[in-house]
């Protein structure tokens, strides 16, 4: 699914707001977080997880065609961890043996 | 940053009411976690892709007893971050310009 299908189905489940307000308020959610991450703020969303930046050092690297040493600077990098709720919803226990239906095997 | 702030920025800049705001912030992570649930991939341009992995059976040890484990097949999931986010993230320098490290 990509972000316009989400909007799609965000519209199906309210159809008294607009698609274009939809939308809006997609792309304001993932701003929101854009901002706070540039901030350097942790997100902390429950039941789905948490993004946070840490930074990785700065590192000799070798350019793989050259052999050439190159300095790779210090670079900050978006980490996600999965919630629980959400971790388990995707392993399918217990939540998606649930709702998932029927089994196989009665 | 929490939900509720994400609420409060979708009140202010929206301008839909709290409790508009509020069902409307819910919906869209309930639709990214049911899709997640089902398997499927979920792409937000600009951000980043969160991915549903699955993890193959394979044999552990238990670090503090030695004991071997069998670590059963499971599907965990993993975010991508987009190179838009990546390179938002790095428009001052590491460790460099006043209030960088705040």
């Amino acid at each position: 699914m990509t972000k316009s299908g989400l909007i799609e189905k965000v519209a199906e489940k309210t159809p008294h707001i607009s698609k274009k307000d939809t939308e809006v308020v997609v792309n304001t959610i993932f701003d929101a977080m854009t901002d706070a991450l540039k901030k350097g703020e942790r997100i902390e969303i429950r039941g789905f997880g948490s993004f946070q930046v840490k930074v990785r050092e700065a590192r000799e690297g070798r350019n793989p065609k050259t052999g050439e040493e190159v300095q790779i600077p210090a670079k900050r990098t978006p980490f996600f961890k999965v919630g629980k709720e959400l971790k388990e919803m995707v392993d399918g226990e217990p939540a998606a043996a649930a709702a998932g239906g029927e089994r196989v095997r009665a | 940053m929490t939900k509720a702030e994400i609420v409060e920025t979708i009140y202010e800049r929206v301008g839909f009411s709290k409790k508009e705001s509020a069902d409307l912030v819910e919906t869209v992570f309930h639709i990214i976690k049911e899709t997640l649930a089902d398997g499927e991939k979920v792409k937000i341009s600009g951000f980043g892709n969160f991915v549903v992995r699955k993890k193959n059976e394979r044999k552990g040890r238990n670090p503090q007893t030695g004991e071997e484990i069998r670590l059963p097949a499971r599907r965990v999931l993993t975010f991508k971050p987009s190179l838009v986010l990546k390179n938002i993230l790095n428009e001052e320098p590491v460790g460099g310009g006043p209030g960088a490290d705040s």
